[in-house]
Order: structure tokens, then C-alpha cells, then sequence
């Protein structure tokens, strides 16, 4: 029985957004899937060797459970990203889910494949030393050359 | 009920549970028999779709307590 296949474009790089496409990988891979995850634009911030940049925000954010009710012109103020990603980070950890490392790493360890965005890598001038090594570069076309063929293909 | 191995995935909330089942599996043989400790509520749904599509046989799930308990035989 040949395996079945699933694709992913991850686009966000927000701490929220990151959790989707890294749960869904790892767990289609230990269900013996083929994966692979495109990262594209901000979802390339995903790939970087230190994840402590990938934040949450409240702003723009109405859907975001706080403990307080906040308005917008707090959430504006500094240090207020750093404070909502502290905070969700020990939700996280309390609540025993995965950090975005543990999970990419399991990703990693699972043979999913990893492809970053070459024309987006470019477009931000991001230098390569900063990603992690175990990923591929490509295009569109190369992406879709897998996508293709897959059984799930997801955009997130 | 007798078993090769087990893994206490207490405190690990989704897809832990399953991951860590999956790395557990990767070392026993065949027919060998895991015990996995859960405390996600999920993972009841979750092992029984992890043992149709990896084709491991899910023997048993038990909760007592907030603690499931599963036997899963390696195929």
C-alpha cells in the first residue's frame, strides 16, 4: 500500500499560526504519511534556527482570549507582544502542548520534508545561515509538483 | 495484561500522545505489546484513528480516574 500524502503552505509567522501546520505534519507523518510543508512569506519566520522571534499579538487580534478585557489602545502600547507571547507560552506549557521546537523537531525527526519560499527568501533578503539546515529551497512549481499528487492539501 | 513497554504520556496535551506512541512503537518488534499512560481526554479518539491508519491493533482502553491506559500490539 503506497502511503498516503499531505501537503501544507504555511504563510503566517505568528506563534498562533505557526501550532496548525507543525501539529498537522508531525501527526499525519506518525499516521505514515508523506508531508511536506511549503513555507512561504511570513511562514518563513517558522524555519529560522531561533523560534524566540515568532510572537502573538493582541492587536487586530478580537478573537484572542485575554484574561482582562483590553482595548486597543493598550494592546498598542510596548512591550504588549512580548507580554501576551509570555503569556500564552506558559498557557501552553501548563496545558503539557508542545513547544514550536519540540514539535518542528519532531516534524524533522518524522521525515517531513521542509521547503522554503526561494522567491520570498530573496524578497526579504533573509540570509540562509539563519534557517535551520535540514530544509530544501524551491519554487511554486516544485511545491506543486508534490501537491499534485497528495490526498490533503491545506493553506495556512 | 501483559505488555513489552510503556510510556507515561500524562500531562501531554495533543499530538504528543500520538507522537510519543509512534516513537515507542519504533523500537519494538512485532507483536510486541505497548502500555500508554494518557491524561488528554483527545487521545481516546485519537489512538483508535492512529492504530486504523498505522494497521498497530489498539487492544484495550481503560479510563479510571482522568488516566486512560491503552495496549497497543505493534503490527
Amino acid at each position: 500500500m503506497s502511503s498516503k500524502k499531505m501537503a501544507i503552505i504555511a504563510t503566517k509567522g505568528t506563534l498562533d499560526m505557526a501550532y496548525p501546520p507543525f501539529i498537522l505534519a508531525s501527526t499525519a507523518a506518525a499516521l505514515g504519511f508523506e508531508v511536506q510543508v511549503f513555507f512561504t512569506f511570513y511562514g518563513l519566520q517558522l524555519l529560522r534556527k531561533d523560534l524566540s522571534t515568532v510572537m502573538i499579538s493582541p492587536l487586530a487580534n478580537p478573537a484572542m482570549p485575554m484574561p482582562v478585557p483590553m482595548p486597543v489602545m493598550v494592546q498598542m502600547l510596548p512591550g504588549m507582544e512580548s507580554m501576551a507571547t509570555m503569556m500564552m507560552k506558559q498557557k501552553l506549557k501548563k496545558h503539557g502542548v508542545a513547544s514550536l521546537q519540540e514539535l518542528r523537531d519532531l516534524c524533522l525527526e518524522a521525515e517531513v520534508k521542509f521547503i522554503a519560499c526561494q522567491m520570498t527568501v530573496d524578497l526579504f533578503e533573509f540570509d540562509k545561515s539563519e534557517f535551520i539546515d535540514n530544509i530544501e529551497y524551491g519554487g511554486a512549481a516544485m511545491f506543486l509538483g508534490f501537491a499534485g499528487d497528495t490526498d490533503i492539501c491545506l493553506f495556512v | 495484561m501483559n505488555f513489552d513497554k510503556e510510556f507515561d504520556a500524562s500531562g501531554m496535551s495533543c499530538p504528543l500522545p500520538i507522537l510519543k506512541t509512534k516513537k515507542a512503537l519504533a523500537d519494538m518488534a512485532s507483536g510486541q505489546v505497548l502500555k500508554l499512560i494518557s491524561t488528554d481526554s483527545g487521545s481516546v479518539k485519537d489512538m483508535q484513528a492512529f492504530a486504523e491508519q498505522t494497521g498497530n491493533s489498539l487492544l484495550s482502553t481503560d479510563e479510571a480516574n482522568g488516566k486512560y491506559t491503552f495496549y497497543m500490539k505493534k503490527k
